[in-house]
């Protein structure tokens, strides 16, 4: 089935539905893959231009939809990685072994391939400067991508910033990976945190750590987000996003500890890792 | 069917198809929202039926199927939106909904 899965040449096949006029209709677009960025063993960027992209923000998310030749269509979410500042849209998606979408998106498609999307989508999971901080990230898995976004915004908003303004909005993030091969954007955080003193970066592992790691070792629970968390009178503004369960537990855990549930936004990807 | 006895057999179908492990969050129904609402709805909070909480509904929790989305409340499990595709159509059942507001949609100047 996967292979029998392409872009749609055409805006849809089958019968459109019906809808009325809009005025900020999400339209569906034809993207062209521009590159092809290889993150961990499982984990593809795919680089996109997208003509008449509208820009995005943080956080938000494109729905991607394959038409095999039959005209059985499949859609899927995925987060925007790249920087709202970016022209091109980039699209990080980690491979599902038994997925119909994924494996496709990671392997399959190359430089020059199309592929059908609609977006930015989504107003609630997003984050820009302007909104202020202290900024709490917590990640687990390719839940890291949205808050990638965010942190790419951070970083270029802040590069134009004065000093006093950074001190405004300093951010941690707290990832967590089952092993040191898996975490996405590595380098990239390691540069971005030594780059700039009001980021701090704390990951964690959950079947195995790298020799001589003084860090976490655990799955995240309430103990360490007490101690990688600004304290619930800071009103950090949150954002979670990963595996349903860790999403659940580190969300139920932040408010335990006093955070304000209207501050502790929530992405859930599923128990697989694949948002939708 | 009464109210209670059809949502029992809605959470009933839900759990068997979706496992609580696998619930989203409203954000995740912003696609197909879009289809039907103007506004960007993701921001946009629903008072629900059930227990008259308000939230946004990217606070939602989404149970996603082939077909569509089932959103629920966090605070009492009601459901409060439905929407799905068909081949040729688009369902939405709000009635679990007693009101949503958003942002008004930005309309051209009436000059």
């Amino acid at each position: 089935m996967v292979q029998a899965l392409r872009p749609a040449q055409a805006a849809s096949s089958g019968t459109p539905v019906p809808v009325p006029a809009r005025t900020t209709a999400i339209a569906w677009r034809l993207a062209t893959v521009v590159d092809v960025l290889t993150e961990t063993p499982r984990a593809r960027t795919l680089v996109l231009d997208v003509p008449g992209w509208p820009g995005h923000r943080a956080g938000q998310h494109v729905d991607v939809r394959l038409t095999a030749e039959d005209g059985y269509q499949t859609q899927r979410s995925y987060s925007i990685a790249s920087a709202p500042q970016n022209a091109r849209v980039a699209l990080t998606i980690d491979r599902l072994d038994d997925g119909e979408v994924s494996p496709y998106l990671t392997d399959v498609l190359s430089g020059g391939d199309r592929l059908e999307l609609r977006g930015p989508i989504g107003g609630y999971f997003v984050w820009d400067v302007a909104l202020g901080g202290p900024l709490l990230l917590v990640a687990g898995g390719s839940g890291i991508v949205p808050l990638m976004a965010m942190l790419r915004h951070r970083a270029v908003a802040l590069e134009t910033a004065d000093v006093g303004a950074q001190h405004n909005v300093p951010a941690r993030l707290l990832y967590s990976s089952r092993r040191w091969d898996d975490v996405i954007y590595r380098g990239e955080l390691a540069r971005l945190a030594q780059d700039d003193e009001t980021l701090e970066v704390a990951l964690t592992f959950t079947r195995e750590s790298p020799q001589g790691w003084a860090g976490f070792r655990r799955r995240i629970d309430r103990m360490m987000l007490a101690e990688v968390a600004w304290p619930p009178s800071e009103r950090p503004c949150v954002f979670v996003c990963g595996p349903t369960p860790l999403v659940e537990a580190a969300a139920a855990a932040l408010v335990e500890l006093g955070h304000d549930p209207a501050l502790v936004k929530t992405e859930r990807f599923g128990p697989t890792g694949a948002s939708a | 069917m009464n109210d209670d006895a059809r949502r029992a057999s809605e959470q009933q179908s839900v759990d068997d198809d979706v496992g609580e492990d696998k619930r989203l969050d409203g954000n995740a129904a912003a696609g197909i929202l879009s289809e039907v609402f103007v506004p960007e709805v993701t921001t946009a909070r629903a008072t629900c039926a059930n227990c008259g909480t308000i939230r946004a509904l990217g606070a939602l929790l989404v149970y996603a199927h082939g077909m569509g989305m089932v959103m629920r409340c966090p605070s009492c499990d009601a459901v409060v939106l439905r929407v799905a595709h068909t081949r040729t159509r688009l369902w939405l059942d709000a009635t679990g909904a007693r009101l949503i507001v958003m942002a008004g949609a930005t309309t051209p100047s009436a000059a």
